[in-house]
């Protein structure tokens, strides 16, 4: 479970980190996926959705990643339901509160035909940080006594402090394989601004092998260089950079825009009303037809892309 | 009972778990009626609270009639004094920065314990829930309060599945566990406020709501509850509900 160092290292050696460019398309840097991959998601439930990666994987029919993400919303769905993942590794997983429980992931995981392995918020976010440190684990004092704990089973391990004697719990670090994270700014050399709310990308960045950056523009080095404390994500954790302007619509970028509420109320709706039906047509319609990602947003509307816009940059009224 | 109340079950939550936070007070806040009673208590008598949510705010004071869909987009970030990584805003709990954990509940069982993962068998499950979310670390590393509607169903002996831990077997046995600080505080309902014995760590009714009677408590909890010199809260005010109106003007959470 756990990356030998050994390894982790020579992974890391090996790969170009010179201050290259890297700019490509959806379709190249979905290439860079490859099936069966352990793939980290960055943003939490409807922020920051790395929504145009997974639209490209999706259409590129890519199968069986096991993704992991802090908490997985809509795209979940997504990713059960057209195959690219049986897998999902999360501390919570329905569209939103204010929507109910899924009932795709109830449909998938009810029926055994996908896994949902549940571990604690703190646990999830620990286990990147323990990836990005370099350090094969992270004592915790968190899951201890619960049912999340034992059925993770002996994937964490019980430890008596050797300091203390308290008793601890010690979680597995986790190294993606790919981290797939969406922002407001980067340059083509992968420098990365991240507004707002960071959740747990920078770990995510740090603890995985490649990172595919997605990005609402692209701006230059200089740039980059005149606020260098603006820079979350260094150039040398990053192997795409992929220019997509509301690349996580129908969710949300901070300070740009706010979920598409009506589109994402409709989702619900037919999701409930007939799961498999719904995310089905949802995928067909949204997913595979469109020829560009310009035609996917034209199908999300015009209308709600303005609303999200203004309820976004709302954020800096006052 | 016959009497017209002008509030809803979800208002008369909010209501009554704002009222026990203090000014001054730590409180991480989850999403729905915690969010909103915390929000509340700000606004009402405790504009010192600082409230911490899961997606790494530190301290925020949302704005009325833009309620988060959940702790983790920007509107929760309205005014707040800082933004940090959701694992670090998590730490604060570990480290000991939080008075209060403030979640709601699906199903609790007598010892506090907490389930939000599987109803039935954790192998073949009658409904998979959404999971614990950070559920687990608050009830691990803080004192919790957990607001819910009073139903048998919700109320049982014993919790499928414990994803936040409350008092475990009762006694000591949750800092047996390893978890020797926290614990379940407070449990508000739309029937009655609930706390713990101090020594069986099983849960009890402390207080009443208006209109409400003991049996209809017992009638509606899946075991046999205890109580404790029994008193009546009093009703929701004028200006609690005016206030939380204007918080939820489209009834999101207070509906």
């Amino acid at each position: 479970m756990v990356k030998p160092y050994q390894k982790l290292r020579e992974e890391t050696t090996a790969r170009d980190r010179s201050l290259r460019e890297k700019v490509m398309s959806l379709e190249e840097a979905a290439s860079m996926v490859h099936d069966g991959d352990q793939v980290a998601l960055g943003g939490c439930t409807m922020s920051r959705t790395p929504i145009a990666m997974i639209w490209a994987l999706i259409r590129a029919g890519r199968k069986d990643l096991t993704v992991s993400r802090s908490i997985v919303s809509t795209e979940g769905d997504l990713l059960y339901a057209s195959g690219v993942s049986k897998h999902i590794v999360t501390s919570w997983f329905s569209q939103g509160i204010v929507w109910g429980i899924s009932k795709v992931m109830r449909h998938y995981t009810e029926s055994g035909a996908a896994k949902f392995e549940e571990w604690s918020h703190m646990s999830m976010g620990l286990r990147y940080r323990a990836g990005a440190m370099g350090v094969p684990f992270m004592p915790t004092r968190s899951m201890l006594g619960s049912g999340v704990r034992d059925v993770i089973g002996d994937a964490v391990q019980d430890m008596t402090c050797p300091f203390t004697g308290e008793k601890l719990l010690l979680l597995p670090a986790l190294n993606p394989d790919v981290a797939l994270i969406h922002v407001p700014r980067a340059d083509e050399y992968g420098n990365a601004h991240l507004d707002g709310l960071q959740f747990m990308d920078i770990d995510i960045a740090m603890a995985a092998k490649r990172v595919i950056l997605t990005t609402e523009r692209i701006i230059s080095n200089d740039q980059i260089r005149r606020t260098p404390d603006l820079t979350k994500i260094p150039f040398f954790t990053v192997d795409a950079v992929v220019e997509v302007p509301f690349g996580s619509a129908p969710h949300e970028c901070y300070g740009l825009y706010e979920p598409f509420f009506p589109h994402l109320d409709a989702y619900a709706k037919a999701t409930t009303r007939d799961p498999v039906a719904g995310v089905t047509d949802y995928l067909d319609r949204y997913y595979r037809e469109p020829k560009t990602w310009a035609d996917y947003l034209s199908l999300l509307g015009m209308g709600e892309m303005l609303d999200a816009a203004r309820r976004g940059r709302s954020i800096y009224n006052d | 009972m016959t009497e017209r109340k002008n509030y809803t079950a979800s208002e008369l939550l909010a209501v009554m778990s704002a009222r026990i936070l203090h000014d001054g007070q730590v409180v991480f806040a989850g999403v729905g009626v915690p969010l909103l009673a915390a929000t509340l208590a700000q606004r009402l008598h405790a504009p010192g609270l600082t409230i911490l949510f899961e997606g790494g705010v530190l301290g925020p004071f949302v704005v009325p009639g833009q309620l988060p869909p959940s702790t983790n987009e920007q509107r929760c970030t309205r005014r707040a004094n800082m933004l940090l990584p959701i694992t670090d805003v998590l730490l604060l709990l570990q480290r000991g920065y939080v008075d209060v954990g403030f979640m709601g509940g699906a199903q609790i069982d007598k010892f506090g314990n907490l389930n939000s993962s599987y109803i039935g068998d954790v192998d073949n499950p009658k409904i998979r829930l959404p999971g614990t979310g950070g559920g687990n670390d608050i009830s691990s590393l803080t004192q919790m309060i957990v607001t819910m509607k009073h139903e048998k169903r919700r109320f049982v002996e014993k919790v499928d599945f414990i994803t936040s831990p409350g008092f475990i077997d009762g006694g000591t046995s949750r800092a047996d566990s390893g978890l020797p600080t926290g614990g379940m505080f407070k449990v508000v309902t739309d029937l009655a406020m609930l706390g713990f014995d101090p020594q069986t760590r099983e849960m009890m009714v402390e207080a009443l709501h208006p209109g409400v009677t003991l049996q209809q408590v017992r009638d509606n909890t899946g075991f046999a509850i205890k109580e404790n010199g029994v008193e009546t809260t009093m009703p929701p005010t004028d200006r609690e509900l005016s206030v939380l109106r204007v918080l939820d003007p489209e009834r999101i959470y207070t509906a």
